[in-house]
């Protein structure tokens, strides 16, 4: 702000602050994100490494080594699978979950506007400390959701401390924090729907199945693209929600890949197959976001028009 | 969509009940497990009928817990004051940062503008602990590593993109005419910032500010990754405290409870700004 002092002096240098203006207002806040960018080029060189931070002495560049070695390295392709089976699972149930929530409260009334404010309480929770309450939950000894499984029959159930069932306590987690998410986006979308096709539809008779296959999910799909994109963006990177629960276990069950980073540079303190994985994250998430941001800015450009 | 049969009706009452049980369910029971003794906690069958119990409360204040095998000290307080200290300050810095630079993006499209306003949302996006794991290390060079100043820092990652978006959108949805009309009267830019698009933009500045507040303080892998032991917030702080204390289930249920109540509360208070706070500002709520 020591900026502006000299701005608010008139006439003389007023042209050229002018034309500096907007770059003067930016910079700032520029400047403390651009530090960040350091770091990122220090994890690609990790990357390209053998650095364990171990062995300090046996630091070197061994080039494409880290990358080649994930091709026969077992952990890596689970790390792999799990991410994309975690995103894919959790980004598709609770897209189901949210758009099926969203149409039994579209119709604008107390009650539903009371219920759609209540479900975005989990969302707002911090998704680790979710993971705690869902961890008081399953406990083994007390938690209700044991005792409850048990009267259905599932003694002894394990929840997240099993491997067969680690991933479906997890994905539950997330459905649960996230879903609300995708509701509210897919809400707001159905809210400001124009109302004429479907008065239209409704004076021609046309069937319901019709007129949500053949209207409503058409004129939603900006909303349905954007809510998954940037719900798909966020679960591939989930760290929370399962370090919390599980810090990547039982065994390697649940070691996506910022578990995993994480767990190679703290524990095994293996630096470069960290930056590796990470950097392998990175040109995921950079491609699903381009796409995410051209889609994102179309329905951006449309709110601000009806604005 | 009149021609609702009964049926219809009943079965759209069913699965919304069963919408806000899953949903409300763990809130309500986490509730009632931080009044509770560990004794009624590990009765079964579970019971919602309990004599209630503050002493969970006054355990994690006093930040002394009497057990038969001796006192344990718990730090919890430390970590609410400091989620407090670090989300206020963080949002605050960031407002201070990123109300005149939205303002800069909003009216003027200079060169590379789009590209600086690109670049900033980008860091919501990348994995963090791409640059978190090199950053323990540059912390430990530049003596950071022990310093609320560092996580203050790293926390405008979090908080900027978020302001610069949503408040960005607020100034463009103000007509720049009163602006003009202002300059024109002879008036300074910096008073027409300050006396005519503040005031329009104030309340998206405020909610974006109360969202980044919300993101701050839920914020984990961050504080995680680079804050010592006494700077953690209640994030880092809950799960170190299960750990360590792992059988005291009702001082975990209590904490957890005051952990997430500032956030619950503020998303109530502002929860006509979430859908388009959340989007950033690509859908209106």
């Amino acid at each position: 702000m020591a900026s502006t002092a000299t701005l608010r002096k008139p006439a003389s240098g007023f042209r050229i602050s002018r034309k500096m203006l907007p770059y003067v207002l930016s910079l700032p806040a520029l400047l403390v994100c651009i530090g960040i960018l350091i770091p990122f080029f220090t994890a690609v060189i990790y990357s390209f490494q053998r650095y364990r931070l171990s062995q300090p002495w046996a630091r070197q560049f061994n080039w494409g080594e880290n990358y080649l070695n994930f091709f026969t390295d077992p952990a890596f392709w689970n790390t792999l699978k799990v991410s994309l089976l975690y995103a894919g699972i959790t980004v598709t149930l609770e897209l189901l979950l949210g758009l099926g929530i969203a149409l039994l409260l579209q119709r604008r009334s107390t009650v539903n506007n009371f219920i759609s404010i209540m479900l975005l309480l989990p969302l707002m929770i911090a998704p680790a400390l979710a993971a705690l309450m869902w961890k008081l939950m399953t406990n083994p000894s007390f938690g209700i959701l044991s005792y409850l499984a048990s009267l259905i029959g599932l003694h002894d159930f394990r929840w997240a401390s099993s491997p067969s069932t680690a991933l479906l306590t997890v994905v539950l987690v997330d459905i649960w924090v996230y879903t609300p998410f995708i509701m509210i986006l897919l809400l707001a979308g159905l809210r400001s729907l124009p109302t004429q096709p479907f008065e239209a539809a409704a004076l021609d008779g046309v069937p319901r199945t019709f007129v949500f296959f053949r209207i409503t999910l058409p004129m939603l799909t900006p909303y349905i693209l954007t809510a998954t994109l940037f719900r798909l963006l966020d679960s591939i990177q989930q760290f929370d929600i399962i370090y919390a629960m599980t810090q990547g276990g039982p065994g390697n069950t649940l070691t996506v890949f910022q578990v995993e980073a994480y767990l190679n540079f703290f524990q095994s303190t293996n630096v470069g197959r960290s930056a590796a994985l990470m950097v392998i994250l990175w040109a995921i998430t950079y491609l699903l976001s381009n796409i995410f941001i051209k889609n994102w800015l179309r329905l951006r450009e449309r709110a601000r028009g009806e604005a | 969509m009149e021609t609702t049969s009964t049926l219809e009706k009943t079965l759209r009452l069913i699965a919304l009940t069963l919408v806000v049980i899953f949903f409300m369910f763990p809130i309500f029971w986490i509730l009632l497990m931080s009044f509770q003794t560990n004794e009624t906690i590990l009765a079964i069958p579970p019971s919602v009928i309990f004599t209630p119990t503050l002493s969970n409360y006054a355990a994690l204040i006093t930040g002394k817990l009497t057990t038969a095998a001796g006192t344990l000290d718990i730090a919890f307080m430390r970590n609410l004051m400091n989620s407090i200290f670090l989300s206020v300050t963080s949002v605050a810095i960031s407002l201070v940062l990123g109300v005149p630079a939205a303002y800069a993006f909003a009216r003027h499209k200079f060169k590379g503008s789009e590209d600086i306003a690109f670049t900033l949302l980008s860091f919501r996006f990348a994995p963090p602990l791409l640059v978190l794991l090199p950053l323990t290390q540059y912390f430990q060079w530049l003596g950071l590593s022990d310093t609320y100043f560092g996580l203050i820092w790293v926390y405008q990652l979090i908080c900027l993109p978020l302001i610069l978006w949503i408040v960005r959108g607020y100034f463009e949805d103000i007509s720049a005419d009163v602006e003009y009309a202002y300059r024109i009267a002879g008036h300074s830019w910096f008073a027409t910032f300050r006396k005519i698009a503040l005031p329009l933009a104030g309340p998206g500045i405020a909610a974006a500010g109360l969202l980044a507040f919300i993101f701050a303080w839920n914020n984990f892998v961050f504080a995680l990754v680079l804050a010592s032991a006494d700077k953690q917030p209640v994030t880092v702080g809950a799960l170190a405290f299960v750990t360590s204390s792992g059988i005291q289930y009702g001082q975990i249920a209590s904490a957890i409870v005051l952990s997430v109540t500032p956030t619950l509360a503020l998303a109530l208070y502002a929860q006509r700004y979430l859908v388009e706070g959340l989007s950033l500002g690509a859908v209106k709520g």
